[in-house]
């Protein structure tokens, strides 16, 4: 039945790694997911789990002791945010075409500068392109059940990716609240035992892992990789449908939100998909058909699924806490409007750009897009589709 | 959400604030509810006004914003009422608790004519009395408890006591005292 508990995002992000007990740990403090690496450390000090934790210097090294041990054979996590994320960007794309499943926590912050240490996406949205399998949370549950979820997909033989976990910084990583935990044996069992099938220490099989690349070859495994992100898509759907045997939660590429008989729609990630829900009941009270897309799996990018889903709206606002500074719209919104053209879903979308550097999504700004929504729905007419939502005048 | 109550917290920073509103955040889960406890980050030093919130609720909570009309605010720290809009937004169906000895006319007068309950409390004086040092988030706590009727007086009591031994597991001489000043503010926070 899980365990009844209030905790902050960062704790449920550190008892699942517990639970997860990996080989290897290595991290470097960075706002807001220090504490991630620092209750960690104290269940490595206390003996619940006999992890190695390697105390690094940079998050450049973080990424690095990660790769070596993964490399090695071995299962490694590790937990960062904005310039800790952006330090370790190098190897960020050695672990992903190293073919290296490491699971991250990201905790999302504005990448700095000016210097902010308050939640944006704008370090995710940075690494949008490495090859990371990227799954987003709406609260600390998700952080915590895509944690338990993140192994299975990231190791599965026709995947062999890095994943990172996003969760919002302060917003739901220092905020107390309800969740459900699965016990440690049943997450032992789930999460299962990690048997690389090529590994630098298998001294059966000597191997050389990332040397140079040549003209000859570097297309190719990038074909691979690319092949190995459309694979993942399957495998999702898969550890989703066994996490759901084990605690009765429900995970897809993306949750819809009242979207089955909505009219206008908004697409966003993280925390603020719960104020939206909070302001679609409200709309639904007093009769407005307004429903919600929550995209969970960022990369792989579930395009014709989103497609198929938004098509039956009238007009849909694509909400991205990330501003791609192209004088076009931010990242999801590119996505999504793509996705839907390719797919021959025509209808009016609208970019808002919001909560920028820890800037407070209040459910009045929501119901302000939705207010738009229903006047582009009633009208069609989106003289500038690349709007902000909270920035003051 | 109708059951959703919402409570914002006015302390400086080393009050203890945001460790109340985590307090009344746990204890509340403790009685069967869905909760939020979360402070409102800022540049962080000694002194400094900051804020801290509570959503607690019967349904679960999935509005993710700072709140912007409380049913209930708390005033650590009574040198914040001419430094801070303590009562922007409150609801005048709901209160405000003040930790305070200032006269009834001072309070209407900073509070700016707001037309809800006003409770004050000398949270130093019991705090002074049942800890001997100015810790005022303990009387705090039980001072928003009686007020909003979030949880009973029992409940409230039988939770702490179970809270404080863990929270100070290495200093359990401290747990009796914080147990006679949630006591002793459950009788000392009135209206005004």
């Amino acid at each position: 039945m899980g365990i009844r508990e209030r905790l902050s995002g960062n704790e449920a992000a550190s008892i699942a790694m517990k639970q997860i007990n990996p080989d290897v740990v290595a991290a470097f403090p960075i706002t807001p997911s220090t504490e991630i690496p620092q209750y960690f450390s104290t269940f490595v000090n206390n003996g619940s789990v006999d992890t190695e934790f390697v105390a690094v210097e940079s998050e450049h090294s973080a990424m690095s002791a990660c790769i070596g041990a993964e490399a090695a054979g071995a299962r490694a996590m590790t937990a960062t945010s904005a310039n800790g994320l952006s330090y370790m960007w190098e190897m960020i794309y050695i672990a992903s075409s190293m073919r290296l499943p490491i699971v991250m926590s990201l905790v999302n912050r504005a990448v700095s500068g000016p210097l902010n240490i308050h939640n944006d996406h704008s370090d995710a949205m940075g690494v949008r392109d490495a090859g990371w399998i990227m799954l987003f949370s709406e609260n600390n549950q998700e952080a915590y059940d895509n944690l338990i979820m993140a192994h299975r997909i990231a190791e599965h033989k026709d995947v062999l990716l890095p994943l990172m976990v996003c969760q919002d910084g302060f917003i739901t990583s220092h905020s107390i609240e309800n969740i459900e935990l699965v016990e440690d044996d049943k997450v032992k069992n789930f999460v299962g035992k990690y048997c690389p099938e090529h590994y630098l220490l298998n001294d059966k099989e000597p191997i050389s892992m990332g040397p140079l690349d040549v003209q000859s070859y570097l297309f190719e495994h990038k074909r691979q990789q690319a092949e190995a992100m459309i694979n993942s898509k399957k495998v999702i759907l898969e550890v989703a449908k066994d996490f759901e045997k084990m605690t009765g939660r429900k995970y897809s590429f993306f949750e819809e939100y009242k979207l089955d008989d909505a009219e206008i729609a908004i697409v966003c990630m993280n925390s603020t998909a719960g104020t939206t829900k909070y302001v679609v009941d409200a709309l639904r009270k007093q009769g407005v058909k307004a429903g919600l897309l929550k995209v969970r799996v960022f990369r792989p990018f579930p395009a014709s699924d989103i497609a198929k889903a938004l098509s039956c709206v009238k007009a849909v606002a694509i909400l991205d806490k990330a501003d791609s500074l192209n004088a076009a719209g931010g990242a999801l919104f590119t996505d999504v409007t793509s996705a839907m053209h390719i797919n021959n879903v025509n209808i009016p979308a609208v970019n808002y750009i919001y909560g920028i550097g820890g800037r407070d999504t209040k459910a009045d700004d929501i119901e302000s897009v939705y207010h738009d929504l229903e006047e582009i729905a009633k009208t069609g007419n989106i003289t500038n589709p690349y709007r902000y939502m909270g920035l003051r005048g | 959400m109708d059951n959703l109550i919402e409570i914002r917290w006015h302390g400086r920073g080393g009050q203890g604030a945001k460790t109340a509103s985590l307090l009344l955040a746990d204890a509340a889960f403790n009685t069967g509810k869905y909760i939020q406890g979360f402070p409102e980050y800022g540049p962080e030093r000694m002194g400094a006004p900051l804020t801290a919130y509570n959503r607690i609720s019967t349904a679960p909570i999935t509005i993710h914003s700072n709140i912007y009309e409380p049913d209930y605010v708390v005033v650590v720290d009574d040198t914040l009422l001419e430094a801070v809009d303590v009562t922007a937004g409150l609801k005048k169906t709901g209160g405000i608790v003040i930790n305070t000895t200032k006269s009834a006319e001072y309070l209407h007068q900073v509070l700016k004519g707001y037309e809800g309950n006003i409770y004050t409390i000398d949270a130093k004086k019991v705090s002074m009395e049942t800890l001997g040092n100015y810790f005022p988030n303990t009387p705090m706590l039980a001072a928003i408890v009686k007020v909003s009727g979030v949880m009973t007086d029992d409940e409230l009591l039988s939770d702490m006591e179970n809270s404080f031994k863990h929270k100070f597991a290495k200093k359990p001489e401290v747990i009796e005292g914080n147990m006679k000043a949630l006591k002793v503010a459950l009788k000392e926070v009135h209206a005004v």
